[in-house]
């Protein structure tokens, strides 16, 4: 470089400066780029099996897939799972074969075990005396099903698909489709929340932009406390409000207005989801949509009047685009963190208050299906990302204001 | 305790047992700490006064009190990375087997454990099927379900067809967000005998027939996940009657003066299992842990503060009265003669080997609208 720009820091500087960022993105990189990684690599890639069952595996490359296979593949089979059960893999290894056909996890189990305690003339006995099913073409049809070094099947898993004896892609029976339903009502029910936070968000936000600020300070105190209170203490709080006998109805009751044996079921229904998850999430669209709106000189709007339009005028053509940076802001906040929320939901909701995000909590704390989890977080992620385009395309990134 | 004397020597006593049959290496004295994890709730503080405050006067060791909520998860990312900071902890059956299969727990040798009353080998003072490769057995509790009087002042339900009777007895129901349990009552209350349930939600026709049970109350149901939400629940009106775990109940009755009643028409018999984290730090303490918690007398101590059943036959004699309310705990207990007539106690192996693919079919099924 023979010329440096005319303006700004020399080079060293400027390289020092950057410097200073470097623990935040060693941070960033740290805590956030590399688990994310490592667990969408999971959806992917799960070297299990393949690991604890090369040969076998090699063997069953070259198997019919209708008959037994021949005695050097159960071999194989019982050398393997040998040396399984001694690194005690063998659970894992049952409990992956057992995704694939329920009941394998003990045929795997016994089989390894057997192989190590009671070896028979033959393999194909020793196994076949562990369990019976070793005697079966569908249990070695699971295990070789089972091997996905690379797969996509947790991504088939999570759309509702599934590949089917002759390896094409079709739709999961009926009683089976969770996924896709579960993803739309969750899209559904986080639109709705977004909706009504800005509904009840924007005149509160509007209210305290143009208070005395003594009166601001307390009102804006009003929205933070809910804010700062635990999670489950607000979540708890409706289900005393909103229930049967509870508070809201017994009023209503005592006033008259529903009969006693009328009381309205407002919890562990959708009614309860929105309540609930609106009330928790609302501070997130008051706080942009109030840095925003206390940005906007109030002469503005009498500027506005004074050229002749009325209230609605000077509201949708003056107030509302200049707002509107706050709002877009606030919307994309509350939709997202409302997209991954489980747990007020569940405890609310009934038997609708199953979102997407339980279903990843499930196979990461129950389950333990981890590449499912990273398969279905891989979607929601996909999903969130979309929607970022699009309204990036809308709206325009560059005008988020989150204060 | 009324006779503090000699409730604090006997620990005492079996624990110097512990030491003498070799748990731990000679000279090697525990060393001082260890990490017990149990239920929360009533359970947690039952435990708390019938295993760790007498555990702790008769060791001297420090014992740091976690709750969970079941499920491996936690488990494995502690052996995973290899930070175990848990070392004795309580698994429902089909946790423990899958555990110890991948390796998660330690395999508990069964000579070390207390020996029984009657002098009979602790194998067979141990209900058959509580003792696993890396679980000791400890105490019986069944899911019942249970309801208001005052919500039924005519007809009170009395089986567990009952509970899916909508025309006899309307309201909302609390049950249990999961499979388990509730495709065993579904199918009990659709008339199948408890030997054959099983046998039955092993076809795919009987697993249909299970959920086109639950489907007849589907639009009533209340779902729960925590044992202590179907009191309160039952207290506040909000269900009518609800399935629960029976030692909530009781407590509920016994210490809120609730007057819950308890179906135990169709009881699901389970039983918690005490097991020890792989690579646990301190192994001798959590196995002498485990044998002093399961010995007869602890086991029977528990009763004295929630209704579980000891799974040891020899505790049974033991089993006296509730030490707040002085009330004859035999009856309340899940295991007593004339609660058992008809009873299912719960597969744990079945569920081992479904428990994924059934939770899937539940989600599907719970999700659908």
């Amino acid at each position: 470089m023979t010329e440096r720009p005319a303006v700004g820091p020399p080079a060293r500087t400027r390289l020092r400066a950057a410097g200073l960022t470097l623990p935040l993105v060693a941070f960033v990189g740290f805590s956030f780029l590399f688990p994310l990684g490592t667990m969408l690599s999971r959806s992917v890639y799960d070297p299990l099996v393949a690991d604890a069952l090369p040969e076998t595996l090699a063997l069953l490359e070259e198997w019919d897939g209708e008959t037994l296979p021949g005695e050097p593949v159960f071999a194989a089979a019982a050398r393997e799972l040998g040396t399984a059960l001694e690194g005690r893999l063998v659970g894992r290894l049952g409990g992956r074969v057992n995704r694939v056909a329920s009941g394998m996890r003990s045929v795997i189990v016994r089989g390894a075990r057997a192989a190590a305690e009671a070896p028979a003339a033959t393999a194909r006995e020793t196994l076949m005396g562990g369990d019976p099913a070793w005697g079966e073409p569908a249990t070695w049809r699971a295990i070789r099903t089972a091997d996905e070094r690379f797969t996509v099947r947790h991504y088939l898993r999570a759309l509702d698909l599934d590949r089917d004896a002759g390896g094409s892609i079709v739709r999961q029976p009926e009683e089976l489709r969770i996924y896709v339903p579960l993803l739309l009502r969750t899209l559904m029910v986080s639109g709705a929340v977004t909706l009504l936070c800005l509904l009840l968000g924007y005149p509160i936000a509007h209210l305290i932009a143009n208070a005395p600020p003594r009166r601001a300070r307390w009102l804006i105190l009003l929205v933070l406390v809910p804010f700062w209170t635990s999670l489950l203490v607000r979540t708890t709080a409706w289900i005393v409000l909103l229930q049967t006998h509870g508070v809201v109805n017994s009023l209503l009751v005592a006033l008259g207005i529903v009969a006693d044996d009328g009381r309205i079921a407002m919890i562990y229904n959708m009614t309860g989801t929105l309540v609930a998850m609106t009330h928790v999430l609302l501070p997130f669209m008051v706080l942009p949509l109030y840095s925003v709106m206390r940005t906007i000189p109030p002469h503005f709007m009498r500027a506005a009047s004074s050229l002749g339009a009325n209230r609605r005028q000077s509201f949708f053509r003056v107030y509302w685009p200049l707002t509107l940076p706050g709002t877009a802001a606030g919307s994309l906040l509350v939709f997202i963190l409302a997209i991954g929320y489980y747990i007020t939901p569940a405890l609310v909701g009934g038997s609708s208050g199953q979102l997407f995000s339980n279903m990843i909590a499930f196979h990461m704390q129950t389950s333990l299906n981890w590449g499912l989890a990273a398969a279905l977080g891989g979607i929601l992620f996909v999903v969130v990302g979309a929607l970022y385009v699009v309204y990036d395309r809308l709206v325009g990134a560059s005008s988020l204001k989150l204060g | 305790m009324r006779e503090p004397g000699r409730t604090r020597r006997a620990p005492r006593a079996l624990a110097a047992l512990g030491l003498a049959a070799g748990i731990t290496c000679a000279g090697d004295p525990p060393d001082g700490s260890l990490t017990a994890v149990s239920w929360g709730g009533s359970f947690a503080r039952a435990v708390n006064k019938a295993f760790y405050e007498p555990f702790e006067a008769a060791t001297g060791v420090v014992i740091g009190r976690e709750d969970y909520n079941g499920g491996l998860a936690q488990i494995r990312t502690q052996v995973d990375i290899g930070n175990v900071h848990w070392d004795v902890l309580s698994l429902e059956i089909f946790d423990t087997i899958r555990g110890c299969d991948e390796g998660l727990l330690e395999r508990i040798p069964k000579d070390i454990l207390a020996p029984s009353l009657d002098g009979a080998p602790p194998e067979d003072d141990f209900s058959p099927g509580t003792l696993t490769e890396c679980g000791v057995g400890h105490t019986f509790y069944s899911t019942i379900y249970a309801y208001h009087p005052d919500r039924f002042p005519g007809e009170k339900p009395a089986t567990i067809a009952d509970f899916f009777d909508l025309e006899r007895f309307p309201g909302r129901r609390g049950m249990r967000r999961s499979p388990l349990v509730n495709l065993e009552f579904a199918l009990l209350a659709d008339g199948v005998p408890p030997g054959e349930v099983y046998g039955v939600l092993d076809t795919p026709e009987g697993l249909r027939r299970a959920f086109r049970k639950l489907d007849t109350i589907r639009d009533q149901v209340v779902w729960w996940e925590a044992g202590a939400q179907p009191p309160q629940m039952l207290a506040d009106a909000e269900v009518v009657m609800s399935t629960a775990y029976n030692g909530r109940i009781f407590n509920a009755q016994a210490l809120e003066n609730q007057p819950f009643v308890i179906v135990w028409d169709g009881q699901v018999l389970d039983w918690g299992q005490m097991a020890i984290v792989a690579g646990s730090p301190n192994l001798d303490t959590a196995l002498e842990y485990i044998r002093f918690m399961t010995s007869p007398e602890s086991l029977a101590r528990l009763t004295g503060y929630i209704a579980y059943a000891p799974v040891r036959r020899s505790a049974l004699p033991l089993v006296s009265t509730h030490v707040e309310t002085g009330a004859d705990m035999r009856p309340h207990l899940p295991t007593s003669p004339e609660n058992l007539r008809n009873t299912l106690r719960s597969n744990g192996a079945w569920w081992t080997e479904h428990l994924d693919e059934m939770n899937e079919r539940f989600s599907a099924w719970l999700a659908r609208s």
